[in-house]
């Protein structure tokens, strides 16, 4: 008799839908106003947008361009070589998930079915068959690493070393003209695959170089102290596009005059040395939250300083802040769009090649709704997939 | 015997740290001295090529370009050094709208993410999520293109209320013009903001005495309004005459007329960094414990007070440090003005560069403005800093 649930609420909050009305949306004379000034926006602002995309819009632009959006100028007769290189990217992504993330089922199928479901998309017949043969590539991948984890995790590993080489390699073919794979110089690169490539080897240079800085700022040296300082310093306060300038026009007064390098070469030295300053106070506040303790025991143990650092301190230290690396390599994959204000072509620079064209002049909201929303697919999907594998994989825990 | 033990003790001079270290760094300064020579010779041999020897004595040449927004007089006959400082204040006018404007609408998107009312607190998440996974420069592109040049012509002008004039070649909205009597409105604008000034230190001042709480900043608007209002009215002729765009033919004309790149530059970097600023304004408010928040109700403090006092003081010392660096991110993003062709200091610096060849000067004085910039946002964010942080005894 005495029990609380005896007592009924009021019957206005007796049904959970009323109750739950009135706790979010209407539970005083602000929230209600709130509330309908919300909904108001929300419904202005899907009419408005779902008016515009599907009575106004004009996507044939986006459909007829697909090709330069994607891999610019690249020859017709060599994008076999590029799938190839997706390929075997995608074999390697099959193997890691089976040997390392066995029970993210959903990142998994989320992984491997996602070529098949841009295949559903108006790509032309070509692209979908590759499409559709990337996907199954990943599912034979993943079966292999299934059924054989212990033995393939070296080889898997040494796959990823190699796959950046492998996959520039592919990209710019190596046989003269009349070969097989005829060299494809770097102007023809663009669209997504120019992006693709400068985010991954601004991060990949970026990094060692990044860790070089993080000791050396907190290097017991004073020399090698104020210079890594100085650089991060005078790095993080000037704007990415004022390096990407000094990288196009700056670079090549520095080199001996015989030495040349090329303009998307430049640009990714620019990226890397600006990415380098934001990725040593990252991998900073990582080392600083060793313990001191650390230091000390491998002391203790006889280790010398290189030692203790290789050993000890960066192992835990960058495995602290994965989730951050993530971040930076989206906040990388963001910046590249810069490159297009030095004459690039890469995802934005492109669309001024696209809107150039004469059947589709003033489609300007359609193309750049476009390319946004492919930075925005890319972006969330990278942070989203880290997230669940971080969870699944006690990744940054300790 | 004993000088073998002697020799023993000493450590020789190839392993002992101390040497190696010095020994180390007198390497690295030796080889960055060289490399950074052979750096500069290379830069003087390519640029003699080039028939350009290293100085900033060009910047007193003529121009010969022209700027299509002037905050200051200058035509193509001034100086390049006069090209540079209007965009260096077009900059500055650009950091310094986009930093109140990204606050005061980063503060509400914070807050709203942390509404317990359901919809509007969705609203703020759906929109942190969908501007931070943007790259700006498209943003930024997409607002200058697709948005602010896709306005009706001048002739079909979209008027909003308040006439505000949406038009293709800008916005136009309402501006004050300066009358004959502006001159003694303005001293007494400043006397008012001095009284203010003066109020809001006795106020604090008898709070730290007395404890209590009056309505300090309240007290400090109202008698700086009450001023201004008495100045208004006490001048025999209005000191400011009321200016609203008007069109004529095929443009506007009458008061002020914001250009497209303009607000193309400072909405797409208001609405991108705001979204930034609200996630650190929302990580700065649940700092603060709940424990606080039911202390300052049970000492009788109401809801207003309790944020005041309570929630706002403790959240800004979360909040300050990684604002700082959204700030200095704003400032440092402007320079993308150069994608929508608003003249700010790099598009000027980069024109200058053109127009002269002189690469290495301009890039190098571009650098050193961003800089100062950065400079002067942080040692001033920092000494806000110190001055909010907690006192501990």
């Amino acid at each position: 008799m005495t029990q609380a649930n005896s007592v009924l609420p009021p019957l206005a909050e007796r049904s959970g839908i009323l109750r739950w009305l009135r706790k979010n949306l209407f539970g005083s004379w602000l929230d209600a106003a709130l509330t309908i000034i919300g909904a108001i926006i929300i419904y202005w602002a899907i009419k408005g947008f779902l008016t515009w995309a599907f009575t106004v819009a004009e996507w044939e632009v986006i459909s007829a361009n697909m090709r330069l959006i994607m891999i610019g100028q690249y020859p017709l007769e060599q994008v076999g070589q590029l799938w190839i290189a997706l390929g075997f990217l995608m074999f390697l992504t099959g193997n890691s998930l089976a040997i390392w993330a066995r029970k993210s089922y959903f990142t998994t199928i989320l992984l491997l079915a996602s070529p098949a479901l841009l295949a559903l998309l108006p790509f032309g017949d070509d692209p979908r068959k590759w499409l559709i043969i990337l996907s199954v590539t990943g599912v034979i991948g993943w079966g292999m690493g299934w059924s054989k984890p212990e033995a393939l995790g070296r080889i898997v590993i040494l796959g990823w070393v190699l796959s950046l080489p492998v996959f520039i390699l592919l990209t710019r073919g190596f046989t003269p003209e009349d070969g097989i794979m005829p060299i494809v110089g770097t102007n023809l690169w663009g669209g997504l695959l120019l992006t693709f490539l400068l985010t991954v080897v601004g991060i990949l240079f970026s990094f060692p170089l990044g860790v070089l800085l993080a000791l050396g700022r907190r290097s017991e040296l004073p020399v090698i102290r104020l210079a890594s300082i100085t650089y991060i310093e005078l790095v993080r306060g000037v704007p990415l596009i004022t390096i990407l300038f000094m990288a196009q026009l700056m670079l090549p007064l520095f080199l001996p005059p015989n030495v040349t390098i090329d303009r998307v070469l430049r640009a990714m030295v620019g990226i890397t040395l600006f990415s380098a300053a934001y990725l040593a106070e990252n991998v900073r506040g990582g080392l600083q939250a060793i313990p001191k303790g650390q230091f000390e025991a491998a002391q203790a143990l006889g280790l010398n300083g290189a030692q203790t650092m290789v050993f000890i301190i960066l192992p835990q230290a960058l495995r602290l802040i994965i989730p951050i690396l993530v971040g930076q390599f989206i906040a990388v994959f963001k910046d590249t769009a810069l490159v297009a204000i030095v004459g690039l072509f890469d995802l934005v620079g492109i669309a001024k090649t696209v809107l150039a064209q004469p059947d589709f002049l003033g489609l300007q909201r359609e193309v750049y709704v476009f390319i946004s929303l492919i930075y925005w697919v890319l972006s969330y999907g990278m942070s989203y997939l880290s997230q669940r594998l971080e969870e699944k994989l006690g990744v940054g825990k300790r | 015997m004993q000088e073998s033990a002697k020799q023993k003790a000493t450590i020789p001079f190839w392993r002992d740290e101390r040497i190696l270290n010095i020994l180390g760094q007198v390497v690295f300064i030796i080889g960055f001295f060289l490399i950074a020579s052979l750096i500069y010779q290379n830069m003087k041999a390519g640029l003699a090529k080039q028939g350009i020897t290293l100085s900033y004595g060009f910047l007193q040449g003529i121009s010969g370009f022209d700027i299509s927004e002037t905050l200051r007089p200058y035509s193509r006959t001034s100086s390049y050094w006069q090209a540079y400082q209007v965009g260096l204040l077009n900059t500055l006018t650009v950091s310094i709208v986009g930093v109140i404007a990204s606050t005061i609408f980063g503060v509400i998107l914070g807050v709203a993410r942390l509404s317990t009312n359901f919809l509007i607190n969705r609203l703020a998440a759906f929109y942190l999520e969908l501007i931070r996974n943007l790259s700006l420069l498209v943003f930024l592109i997409f607002w200058y293109l697709g948005v602010f040049l896709k306005l009706p012509k001048v002739r079909e002008a979209v008027i909003w209320p308040g006439s505000i004039y949406l038009t293709n070649r800008g916005v136009g909205i309402p501006w004050g013009l300066p009358a004959e009597s502006y001159p003694t409105f303005r001293l007494i604008l400043i006397v008012g903001f001095i009284l203010a000034l003066g109020v809001f230190f006795l106020l604090r001042s008898y709070s730290r005495r007395t404890g209590r709480a009056p309505l300090t900043i309240l007290w400090t608007f109202l008698t700086f309004t009450i001023v201004a209002l008495a100045g208004w009215f006490v001048m025999p002729e209005k000191p400011l005459l009321f200016d609203a765009p008007v069109i004529e033919g095929l443009n506007m004309t009458g008061g002020k007329v914001l250009s497209p790149e303009f607000m193309a530059l400072t909405s797409g970097l208001v609405l991108y960094t705001s979204a930034f600023i609200g996630e650190v304004v929302r990580s700065g408010i649940l700092s603060v414990s709940k424990g606080q928040v039911e202390a300052a109700r049970a000492l009788g403090l109401n809801g207003f007070q309790t944020l005041q006092l309570i929630v706002f003081p403790q959240a800004l010392r979360v909040i300050i440090p990684p604002l700082t660096s959204q700030y200095l991110n704003l400032i440092k993003n402007s320079s993308l003005a150069i994608a929508v062709g608003y003249p700010d200091v790099f598009y000027i610096s980069n024109t200058i560069q053109n127009q002269s060849g002189r690469a290495v000067e301009m890039i190098s004085m571009v650098m050193l403005t961003y800089l100062m910039f950065s400079l002067v946002t942080s040692v001033f964010m920092n000494w806000y800093n110190q001055r909010i942080k907690l006192v501990e005894r």
